[in-house]
């Protein structure tokens, strides 16, 4: 999931009895699965709340382009140059879909990013892992991606309107993605030499975990969970979702001759479910807290981007002015 | 980016259809909006035209003017073609 912890501010669950008159109509049309748009009246909390998880999806989309950006100029061949580059580029759609929607909240983008930079924000734990071979870029096609159609299909559904309509788009464009990743590591597996093998295997080693924490913690009975569930901001568990993605990935894992780094591991012939082991949860916390391999690498990345491109930016708005000034004169 | 201007985008998908609002995005002036919605809304040939329209030159209605609005059309059922009905041997109409 690309928003892993995200607080609702609710200590429990309010009945529809203790909800003030327009909470209760606001949460009547949540229930029948009528959409919020952004002019209709809304709690401050879901509002709020929103505007975090949408943040904190859009900030994993913009600083997600940074692991792949590292391939650009070592992509082997000018095919998957371009195709590397058509992602990243979708990444930062991406990344503006959703500060788009998240702005009809009355957030200001600026000054989320500005949260991001100070620490302030999350964004996905996994794009605090280095990418070290090219079989990476297939592996986070395939597994970083996969794992977020998995959590963005269901948000499709979110209760608002604007949330629900970028994830409608960025859908669409994911199945790309993922395709394009695991074509990567195919080809490498199928036509490869024994140490490009070996690069696949290693890639996947390293990605496994970090891919499944990607949907956040175990459920617990936490208000925030329940809270996020009664407003259809969330529509499935964390754990729901989890296994949703490992079952339709074994099969493809296998396909590639590849294994995953768990024991563990293996089909339930009763639940219908492959079993797994028990995912590192200091390390999620580790990383979330700021202490990942490439946390500061990558909030420093990004304000260079946004400092060394100022002057752009004030020469575009200087420009625009000029321009102004001469249709007046003219 | 604060200062920039807000667009509405509206993309043609194809020639005989309407335009259809499909987001916004930030810009210094008009002709950096057209490009900038080119770049966002339209990479896989969703569009055949884009509009791009300063956001704080549209005029929305609210919410709870709905009833205001739209309630006095809702009696007025003779304005449906299926109001008027005929009799079978009359054909299509």
């Amino acid at each position: 999931m690309y928003a892993q912890l995200v607080e609702t501010g609710a200590k429990r669950l309010k009945t529809l009895e203790e909800m003030s008159p327009e909470e209760r109509e606001f949460q009547e049309k949540v229930d029948a699965e009528t959409k919020i748009e952004p002019k209709n009246w809304m709690p401050e909390g879901y509002r709020k709340t929103l505007v975090r998880q949408i943040s904190q999806h859009a900030h994993s989309e913009v600083v997600g382009m940074l692991p792949e950006g590292n391939w650009v100029t070592r992509a082997p061949t000018l095919k998957r140059k371009l195709q590397l580059m058509a992602k990243i580029q979708d990444e930062a759609g991406h990344g503006l879909y959703l500060y788009s929607a998240m702005e009809t909240l009355g957030a200001d983008r600026d000054e989320e990013i500005e949260k991001l930079h100070q620490g302030k924000a999350k964004y996905s734990s996994i794009f605090n892992y280095p990418t070290l071979n090219w079989a990476d870029m297939g592996a986070v096609g395939w597994l970083v991606d996969g794992a977020a159609i998995v959590n963005q299909v269901v948000l499709q559904r979110t209760s608002y309107g604007p949330y629900s309509r970028a994830m409608v788009r960025i859908c669409k464009e994911e199945s790309f993605h993922q395709r394009q990743g695991y074509q990567i590591l195919l080809d490498m597996m199928r036509e490869g030499t024994d140490e490009q093998k070996a690069m696949v295997q290693d890639a996947i080693n390293r990605l496994w975990w970090p891919a499944l924490m990607m949907f956040g913690p175990h459920d617990d009975e936490s208000p925030n969970s329940q809270q996020s569930m009664a407003w259809k901001i969330k529509r499935k568990s964390n754990d729901e979702l989890r296994q949703m993605f490992i079952d339709q990935t074994i099969p493809q894992l296998e396909f590639l001759g590849c294994t995953a780094p768990d024991p563990d591991l293996k089909w339930n012939e009763e639940t219908g479910h492959y079993d797994f082991g028990e995912i590192n949860w200091q390390e999620f916390y580790d990383v979330l807290k700021g202490n990942g391999p490439c946390n500061r690498e990558r909030i420093n990345t990004r304000k260079k981007a946004i400092d060394e491109g100022a002057w752009v930016r004030e020469a575009a708005v200087a420009y625009a002015e000029k321009q102004k000034q001469r249709a007046k004169a003219a | 980016m604060s200062e920039w201007r807000l667009y509405e985008v509206f993309v043609r998908s194809k020639h005989g259809l309407n335009h259809k609002h499909v987001g916004s995005v930030h810009a210094s002036d008009a002709e950096m909006a057209m490009e900038n919605a080119r770049d966002l809304y339209t990479r896989r040939n969703e569009g055949v035209s884009i509009w791009v329209v300063p956001s704080d030159t549209i005029t929305a209605s609210a919410s709870d003017e709905k009833e205001v609005l739209f309630d006095p059309s809702e009696d007025k059922v003779y304005r449906h073609a299926s109001f008027y009905k005929l009799p079978d041997e009359v054909g299509h109409m």
